[in-house]
């Protein structure tokens, strides 16, 4: 059964002044994510992805086309899409457990309820022992092990990842993936996760979808079906490299029609 | 010194006293040397004596005591109204479409030109200080919470939108928390203008408060005590300030640089 199903979505952005022409994020797209996949879309920067992304979290309103989860339509932003973004948004006031509990906290939930739970998702993001610590006191992938947590604990019917990894060093965002993909592993859940980056697109989803430059249209959808548990190590696997090969040319033609 | 380099809390301390002393040094040389006649300039110590006079023989601390009250009252009354409606306004775009362009018009009424006028409207009793206080601080008070209100992250509205807040669970748990210690900062400055204007107010028009003491010292031409009574100005103003920082680096530790 598909959880998420995008149907004809198309978004153009209003011209910020008088006489300056509307912008056509996205052309009509249709895409179906099944229950517990693990979808990555892949594009190059500019090309709409981000827009996909916040359009099914609700923070957009799609200019055309229906997004349904679970067969029903989306209205707005809602606690059944948790969301992890790219830049920081831990909320600086708030200790680690606090802004884990944020989502239950506003559900009303109990607070041994709250605890419990928090506890569980500190303990699989590795934090224990920083539940006291406020944000700034955190390195960013901490925070963005945070910010995942704070997500999951919502329990949400889809996890949308908005290049959560893009501004964090290149070891720590190997990490990052394996940690995301090992979380994904143990408590299947449906996630959509956006990147330009293609070894991470690769290594992280059981699909790619590609998109074009903007307007943004999809223009691939590949299959990468590599066993789970995943081990950092199949990123040198003959496999993977002509995966990433196949990829590389689809992404180049995209980021050389952007420039033009 | 190096550009933007911190200095240690031990050599602040001695530099902050250095220029005191070398302002009080300046004092006494221009006073003792005679270089300024007496009635014109009274010397440090006898501002001090004067000091002591005032609060021992004269009842200065009621004056005192009497301008801390207006003053607070009347930055109270601005900040109560204030606080809401600057956060109204930095929130809701189409009521700060309402209240803005008045509000930044208003700002620039000088409050102590309606002195006259209020007198005529409420007398010179307390009402009369209590509204100089207000239309002082009201307008740059809105004004400042609204702008920092708008300036909340957007970033931060969205992910609360994701994890479950409605409207209102947005201005309590993301608007108020973020905003909070600049409010607290704004309404720390505001207070201090809050003093600039009540000595003022009392300048004319009324039977206590600090201003009331200076302007009868000038009648008998008591420089002393005009001094003594300005220092205590400074220092009661000095001292709302540190406790307004105290209390605001205790509430809002998390915003403080690491």
């Amino acid at each position: 059964m598909s959880r998420l199903s995008i149907r004809n979505v198309a978004k153009t952005f209003p011209g910020v002044r008088r006489g300056v022409p509307p912008t056509q994020a996205l052309q009509p797209i249709s895409l179906d994510v099944a229950d517990n996949d693990f979808i990555t879309v892949l594009g190059p920067s500019g090309c709409g992805k981000s827009t996909l992304l916040r359009l099914v979290a609700g923070l957009e309103t799609p200019t055309a086309g229906d997004i349904l989860l679970d067969g029903t339509p989306i209205a707005g932003a809602g606690a059944d899409r948790g969301v992890v973004f790219q830049s920081y948004t831990l909320f600086p006031w708030l200790t680690v457990r606090q802004n884990i509990c944020f989502g239950l906290r506003e559900k009303g939930m109990p607070a041994a309820g709250q605890r419990e739970i928090s506890e569980r998702f500190i303990g699989q993001v590795g934090l224990r022992g920083f539940e006291e610590h406020y944000p700034k006191q955190l390195s960013g992938g901490m925070q963005q092990r945070v910010a995942i947590a704070r997500a999951l604990a919502n329990d949400p019917k889809i996890l949308l990842l908005d290049e959560p990894f893009g501004a964090l060093d290149n070891q720590t965002r190997v990490l990052m993936q394996e940690l995301l993909l090992g979380i994904w592993e143990q408590a299947q859940k449906t996630v959509m996760f956006v990147t330009h980056d293609i070894d991470e697109a690769i290594f992280m989803a059981n699909r790619v979808v590609v998109m074009s430059a903007r307007p943004g249209r999809i223009k691939a959808e590949v299959a990468a079906d590599f066993p789970h548990p995943r081990h950092y190590t199949i990123k040198t696997s003959p496999e993977f490299m002509a995966l990433k090969a196949q990829l590389t040319e689809e992404i180049r033609v995209e980021a050389m029609a952007a420039d033009h | 010194m190096k550009l933007l380099v911190p200095v240690t809390r031990e050599s602040r301390i001695l530099l902050g006293v250095a220029f005191f002393m070398a302002f009080v040094g300046l004092w006494s040389l221009l006073t003792w040397s005679g270089a300024v006649p007496k009635h014109f300039l009274a010397s440090p110590w006898q501002t001090l004596l004067s000091g002591w006079d005032l609060f021992a023989n004269q009842k200065f601390g009621f004056d005192v005591g009497m301008t801390v009250w207006r003053v607070v009252g009347g930055f109270l009354l601005a900040a109560v109204i204030a606080v809401p409606l600057g956060i109204a306004m930095g929130t809701y775009k189409p009521i700060e479409a309402f209240f803005e362009p008045f509000v930044s018009f208003a700002r620039y009424l000088p409050a102590s030109a309606f002195i006259p006028l209020l007198i005529l409207w409420v007398g010179i009793g307390e009402a009369q200080k209590l509204t100089v206080i207000f239309i002082g601080c009201f307008f740059q008070l809105t004004l400042m919470i609204a702008m920092i209100v708008a300036g909340t992250r957007r970033d931060l509205v969205e992910a609360a939108y994701t994890l479950g807040c409605r409207d209102s669970g947005v201005i309590r748990r993301v608007v108020l928390p973020g905003a909070a210690p600049d409010i607290a900062e704004a309404l720390r400055q505001v207070l201090g203008l809050g003093w600039t204007y009540i000595i003022v107010a009392e300048l004319i028009g009324a039977s206590s408060g600090i201003g009331h003491m200076i302007t009868d010292s000038q009648a008998l031409m008591a420089t002393d005590h005009i001094i003594a009574g300005i220092v205590v100005i400074g220092l009661v103003g000095l001292l709302s300030d540190v406790l307004f920082k105290k209390v605001n680096q205790h509430l809002f530790s998390w915003s403080l640089q690491r």
